[in-house]
């Protein structure tokens, strides 16, 4: 990408070098200002103009390297291309990253290409939206430790990975305390292939036996008391509001009888031997939980099994330390969670009181205006008459109407329009306020006729009392001997339509006798 | 109530007994004069009285001291009387009328003062009940009575008893009591009154088209009730006074024996005599704004 140098004019130039076929150059001793001309594959030209010879041939020695590697696979001369440009210092690293993150990512090399390549973005802009991926990186094979495989420890033979220390704790503390002191490491595991051996024997008096032999050895073959306490530590720790009945299966100390046993056999409880089974399930989660807890240490970084050991132990330590805080945590929560409402003290929720003497108020002041209206009406009546002049204006007007008659027209007509308009809007806009006379529902609205046939009571009726009909025809209609078989299923049926029948009129009469009650035009 | 075989008569004959507002001292303030009033009213008794053959008006005026029944249609002494000018009903009715506007004056002596001019529409709704009860009682033919209530005069507090006892009686015989309030403010006793005995209630917007609203409104008779949508008011105004004062109220205490209502604490109960007991430390009637009044005097 050239700049031009000329500050006046903003313009960039971006030119792909795949496109440039060749390039000119004035040569320094030539008269003529410092141009490098670059041919355009189009068939035009771009020519640069250089302050000096120095800059030409810094840009030259440039171009005619790229123009050489861009006669290489066009893929990796872009991307060299795109890496090297004069302006920006790029760690070798950074673009060996940069290259690989186009070689794997297909669809990224068809963007960067897309980009790039067309002049959208500059090659600093498209990474640096793409900062995230050149930081993730190198780090992804750093950070992330690849875990324990799946598999159980089925063979006997310990792994060099720490699993055994961090499947069973008890096996790991005998580890640290036996190991230079008492036993070398070889011995150890001897003896702790030695208890694998026997506890999958079905030979669980050869197990006491040994144990009660060799107290190492025992050590391995005892539960493990290490789980047990972090068990039961977890079950602590755990959410009140749980159901602990699925918990408890966990613990060792209350494992009742069910259970798999190692070696499938389920014995009758002997009190010493108790100690000496382990059972599959408690096995199988106890894998389960440290495999998907993933490596707390770098393995890598341990070469011996003793100082494997040793810093296992130490995080476990640090680990600890968390989880007081943790528990302390939670065990302030749960009272807060688990209330029991009805111990609790009514909460005084901040509700604002109602006040009724606002109502009464209101009433009051609104009977008061009523009294003042009416009390300034009748005050007008009051000192606009007295009793006989309102009497006489009354006698005078009836009088009046005496003399002169009715008058003609009764009401202007339209005024009776107006009238007439507004009730009848009146009217319609309260039509669907149904909820004015309760003793109205809109069954009650329609007329009648109209009732009867929405209910299609009638027409049910007419169906049911034809059947019957046509039922004594059927059984005349067949000869004798047949009559009586026909007769039995149809009794039935008619029996029934003859119930159904009184039914409805029963029914009829009682709600007729009831409508009967209001028939004074109850609107 | 023999009512089955009323329809039997035919659907659609009607007794109408008008309530006729004749408060001089609300006349003399209305916007609508006294003689309009009476023009548009007289105009529609002769429309109800052509809608069918067999239909009967009366007519009963409520005065400022009394009562009295001014008109009836079915009775056979109707004179004409005078120039010919106007049917004889109305010539009747403005004569009785007039004579009955003389009775009430002469019968009242004071000059109201301090309380609001109400007629006696207690007395004039208890008038017309026994008069359509002494139709119940005439035979199984008879029309279908309804009572027309035409007030312009504001609701008098004391009459609240009277006028509810009335209500409930003309419920208790299925006679809707329709209501037209001519006034300014709005009745509640006639909104009650409506609600309560399936009447229809209606404040004319205009007055000048009185006649207008009653033909369209107050003249169906109650067969055709069924078929037509008349107006009903948005709401009914359920206050009530209470006994020891006639004020209107709409929180009070109740005496849980007769139901009377006072708007403060008392010791007997002043309709049924039925002592409150003391024993608890609250008030005893059960009444549900009891508390919240105390809450409020404290």
């Amino acid at each position: 990408m050239f700049m031009p140098d000329n500050r006046n004019s903003g313009a960039k130039l971006v030119v792909e070098f795949k496109s440039i076929q060749g390039h000119k150059y004035t040569k320094e001793g030539s008269n003529k200002p410092p141009l490098i001309n670059l041919a355009n594959a189009q068939g035009g030209s771009y020519i640069f103009e250089f302050d000096s010879y120095s800059d030409l041939h810094v840009c030259r020695d440039f171009v005619s390297k790229v123009l050489e590697k861009s006669k290489e696979t066009p893929n990796a001369a872009l991307e060299k291309s795109a890496v090297k440009l004069p302006d920006e210092q790029l760690s070798e690293e950074e673009m060996q990253l940069r290259i690989k993150l186009l070689q794997e990512n297909s669809e990224l090399q068809k963007l960067h290409r897309q980009f790039v390549g067309g002049n959208i973005l500059t090659e600093a802009e498209f990474w640096a939206a793409r900062k995230k991926l050149l930081d993730r990186d190198p780090s992804k094979k750093s950070k992330q430790r690849v875990g324990f495989k799946s598999a159980m420890i089925s063979d006997i033979r310990p792994a060099t990975d720490g699993r055994i220390f961090a499947e069973k704790p008890a096996v790991h503390r005998a580890f640290l305390n036996f190991v230079p002191n008492k036993m070398t490491e070889m011995e150890f595991w001897t003896k702790y292939c030695r208890a694998e051996y026997l506890s999958r024997t079905k030979n669980y008096h050869a197990v006491v036996a040994e144990a009660a032999e060799d107290e190492e050895l025992a050590v391995f073959l005892k539960e493990d008391d290490i789980l047990a306490n972090e068990v039961r530590k977890k079950i602590r720790r755990v959410d009140p509001t749980l159901d602990m009945e699925a918990d408890e299966g966990d613990d060792y100390t209350h494992l009742p009888d069910h259970g798999i046993f190692r070696d499938g056999t389920k014995e009758s409880n002997e009190l010493q031997s108790e100690h000496y089974r382990r059972t599959l399930l408690q096995d199988l989660n106890r894998h389960a939980a440290v495999v998907l807890e993933g490596r707390t240490i770098d393995v890598e970084r341990e070469d011996s099994t003793r100082a494997l050991a040793e810093a296992l132990a130490r995080s476990k330590r640090g680990n600890e330390g968390a989880d007081n805080n943790a528990n302390e945590e939670r065990l302030d929560r749960t009272p807060r969670v688990a209330e029991i409402e009805d111990l609790q003290a009514p909460h005084c929720l901040p509700l604002a009181p109602l006040s009724i003497k606002d109502a009464r108020e209101y009433f009051d002041s609104q009977q008061a205006n009523t009294l003042k209206a009416s009390r300034d009406s009748q005050a007008s009546m009051k000192c606009s008459l007295s009793r006989q002049e309102a009497y006489g204006s009354v006698r005078d007007a009836i009088s009046e109407i005496k003399d002169m008659g009715l008058s003609d027209p009764i009401v202007n007509p339209e005024v009776a329009l107006k009238v007439y308009s507004g009730l009848t809007h009146n009217i319609s806009s309260i039509k669907y306020h149904l909820g004015k006379n309760p003793r109205e529902t809109v069954l009650d609205r329609l007329p009648s006729a109209t009732k009867e046939k929405l209910l299609y009571v009638n027409r049910l009726k007419d169906a049911l009392s034809n059947i019957y009909p046509q039922l004594e025809e059927m059984k005349e209609s067949l000869p004798a001997d047949l009559r009586h078989q026909v007769s039995l299923l149809v009794r039935p049926m008619q029996q029934a339509l003859d119930a159904a029948i009184q039914h409805y009129d029963a029914d009829l009469q009682k709600r007729s006798a009831k409508s009967g009650e209001k028939p004074n035009g109850y609107v | 109530m023999a009512s089955a075989p009323s329809k039997l008569y035919s659907d659609d004959v009607s007794l109408v007994v008008v309530l006729l507002d004749t408060n001089p001292f609300f006349w003399s303030s209305s916007s609508l004069s006294f003689s309009q009033f009476l023009t548009h009213v007289l105009a529609f008794f002769n429309a109800i009285l052509t809608l069918n053959q067999l239909n009967q008006v009366v007519v009963i005026a409520t005065g400022y001291n009394s009562c009295d029944y001014v008109y009836d249609s079915s009775s056979t002494g109707n004179q004409s009387v005078g120039n010919g000018r106007m049917p004889s009903l109305c010539a009747t009715l403005l004569q009785n009328l007039e004579e009955f506007m003389n009775k009430d004056e002469q019968l009242g002596k004071q000059e109201p003062e301090g309380r609001i001019a109400c007629s006696l529409l207690s007395g004039s709704l208890s008038m017309a009940l026994c008069y359509i009860q002494r139709v119940f009682r005439s035979g199984l033919l008879h029309p279908q009575p309804r009572i027309l209530c035409l007030q312009g005069s504001p609701d008098g507090p004391e009459q609240y008893v009277a006028i509810m006892n009335a209500i409930f009686s003309a419920q208790r015989s299925m006679v809707p009591i329709d209501s037209c309030y001519l006034g300014a403010q709005n009745s509640a006793f006639l909104q009650q009154a409506s609600y309560i005995t399936g009447g229809v209630h209606h404040k004319p917007q205009q007055l000048d088209g009185l006649f207008q609203y009653l033909l369209t409104i107050f003249g169906t008779d109650l067969h055709s009730r069924n078929f037509l949508q008349l107006p009903k008011p948005v709401g009914v105004d359920f206050r009530a006074s209470c006994f020891c004062h006639k004020n209107t109220i709409d929180m009070g205490y109740i005496c849980s024996v007769c139901l009377s209502i006072y708007c403060k604490h008392l010791k007997k109960c002043s309709t049924c005599g039925s002592v409150f007991g003391q024993a608890q430390t609250q008030s005893d009637e059960p009444s549900a704004t009891n508390r919240k009044r105390k809450t409020t005097d404290a």
